[in-house]
């Protein structure tokens, strides 16, 4: 069973696809563009169309999605936490 | 899909192109003509009334698009016929004119010095006649490079970017090369990805042109913005799906126009192609309103992806909705027309999902009501550029 979805190697997130993800809950993703198998385990709740981390990230890194930039990290985030607006922040606007 | 003969069942208007709806316009120019369209509507059964609330003391670049916009949806291949009316006979005229240039029939009718009741007695006669006229009109098989496709997403989530954006964007691949007309715009939405749209545009002067109107909507929020748009672009419910930038909103929004297509073009708002091929329209990334502005430039089909639910739809457009996220196509199902959620569970590739949006793309085009339309969604909503003089 598929619990997140990344959409290609190097990305820093997975997007979760199921409902009901808990702390503590073994994760398998799948990577869309190489389809490849990950696994990860989640360290929040995490809601469905949520992303998991899936490194470590420290204020100030940028995290990665598509292979592209999508914002700077402004709160230490662990390996299978989740990773959102408390965290992350653009860098745009 | 092989498309290469593909064909639908569509209405050929005067000046060639082709409609999947036959509708019978009743246009207000300005707001107060809305109380006398929805008179002659509620008259003369089969037609349809086009209420919004501007049109007044609109200058500039402002007025030059609403009228573009009414013109433009007047001249829709989806509408038969239109019923004009405004509070001064000249506007109305103006509006009646620039539709009138398709060939198709037209009528206008002014207020002033006749009041709402025989404004709406002559209104409601013409009206009668133009769709008893329509209705004898009929369906002719056509080439599917008469059809124009449009595409805006909306209430995204990141199953967005990972399922029904990539759907839509798998369609416009597919239909790119059989010449068919196509559509992406959400100007701001863009934020974070738009080189990579520069990257797909033709050559220079395309790209150039893109380049120019990034940067002119750019500078509007930089002038109003008094936060860093949180809420409004990514929106509570786009956040509330998970999304969390806008880079990351514009990176799924782009999956849209596929690999393969290149950005033939660019259109300013409300304006209408000079050729088949994907053209970018500068727009509001608003649902209601770029969806009017895709009606006013003339597309007659739409894919509409989206990932928490958005429930819109256009009087004149047929706007097909598509989802990836499981549990809105389990909550909101009366408001899909394609669910893709197989696709984030390996049920489905992106190509199987592309042709079922392509199936339900023909379907529709055929005669098959969408869920926006069997719902009565009509959003009619003017892009509005500054205040009124």
């Amino acid at each position: 069973m598929i619990h997140f979805v990344v959409h290609e190697e190097g990305d820093g997130v997975g997007v979760v696809v199921v409902e009901g993800v808990k702390s503590g809950q073994p994760l398998t993703g799948w990577i869309m563009e190489d389809d490849k198998d990950i696994e990860v385990t989640a360290k929040s709740d995490i809601p469905i169309g949520h992303k998991v981390a899936l490194r470590d990230y420290k204020p100030g890194d940028t995290v990665i999605k598509y292979g592209v930039d999508i914002g700077k990290v402004v709160a230490p985030i662990r390996q299978g936490e989740h990773l959102h607006v408390h965290n992350v922040k653009t860098k745009r606007w | 899909m092989n498309l290469a003969k593909s064909t639908f069942w569509g209405y050929k208007r005067e000046n060639g192109r082709v409609g999947v709806r036959n509708h019978v316009l009743i246009l207000p120019v300005d707001d107060l003509s809305n109380a006398a369209a929805q008179a002659v509507e509620n008259n003369v059964k089969g037609t349809l009334a086009l209420p919004h609330p501007y049109g007044r003391l609109q200058f500039g670049a402002d007025l030059e698009l609403h009228f573009r916009t009414l013109i433009g949806t007047g001249s829709n291949p989806n509408v038969a016929a239109v019923v004009v009316i405004c509070i001064e006979d000249q506007w109305a005229k103006k509006v009646a004119d620039g539709i009138a240039a398709t060939g198709k029939p037209v009528a206008y009718f002014g207020i002033e010095q006749h009041g709402d009741h025989d404004t709406i007695l002559r209104a409601s006669k013409k009206a009668k006649e133009f769709v008893q006229w329509a209705s004898e009109l009929r369906r002719e098989e056509r080439p599917l490079k008469d059809l124009w496709v449009s595409t805006k997403c909306g209430e995204s989530d990141t199953t967005s970017g990972c399922g029904s954006n990539p759907t839509v964007g798998n369609a416009f691949d597919k239909l790119y090369p059989h010449g068919v007309t196509l559509v992406f715009g959400e100007t701001t939405e863009l934020t974070g990805g738009e080189h990579l749209v520069a990257a797909r545009c033709r050559n220079d002067e395309v790209r150039k042109k893109f380049q120019f109107m990034f940067d002119r909507y750019a500078k509007v929020v930089d002038q109003h913005k008094t936060s860093d748009l949180m809420d409004s672009q990514p929106t509570k419910g786009n956040i509330a799906g998970g999304l969390t930038t806008i880079e990351e909103k514009a990176l799924g929004n782009i999956q849209k126009i596929g690999r393969k297509c290149i950005v033939d073009g660019v259109l300013d708002k409300a304006e209408t192609p000079t050729g088949p091929g994907l053209w970018f329209m500068d727009s509001s990334s608003a649902a209601a309103e770029m969806v009017t502005l895709c009606a006013a430039a003339g597309y007659v089909v739409h894919f509409f992806p989206t990932g928490q639910g958005n429930v819109i739809g256009n009087p004149i457009l047929p706007v097909i909705k598509l989802c990836a996220n499981p549990r809105t196509v389990r909550t909101m199902s009366e408001h899909i027309d394609v669910d893709v959620s197989g696709l984030l569970r390996k049920e489905l590739t992106p190509d199987q999902a592309g042709d079922k949006l392509l199936e339900c793309m023909f379907r529709t085009a055929n005669g098959r009501l969408t869920a926006a339309e069997a719902l009565g969604h009509r959003e009619f909503v003017l892009t509005r550029l500054y205040e009124s003089a």
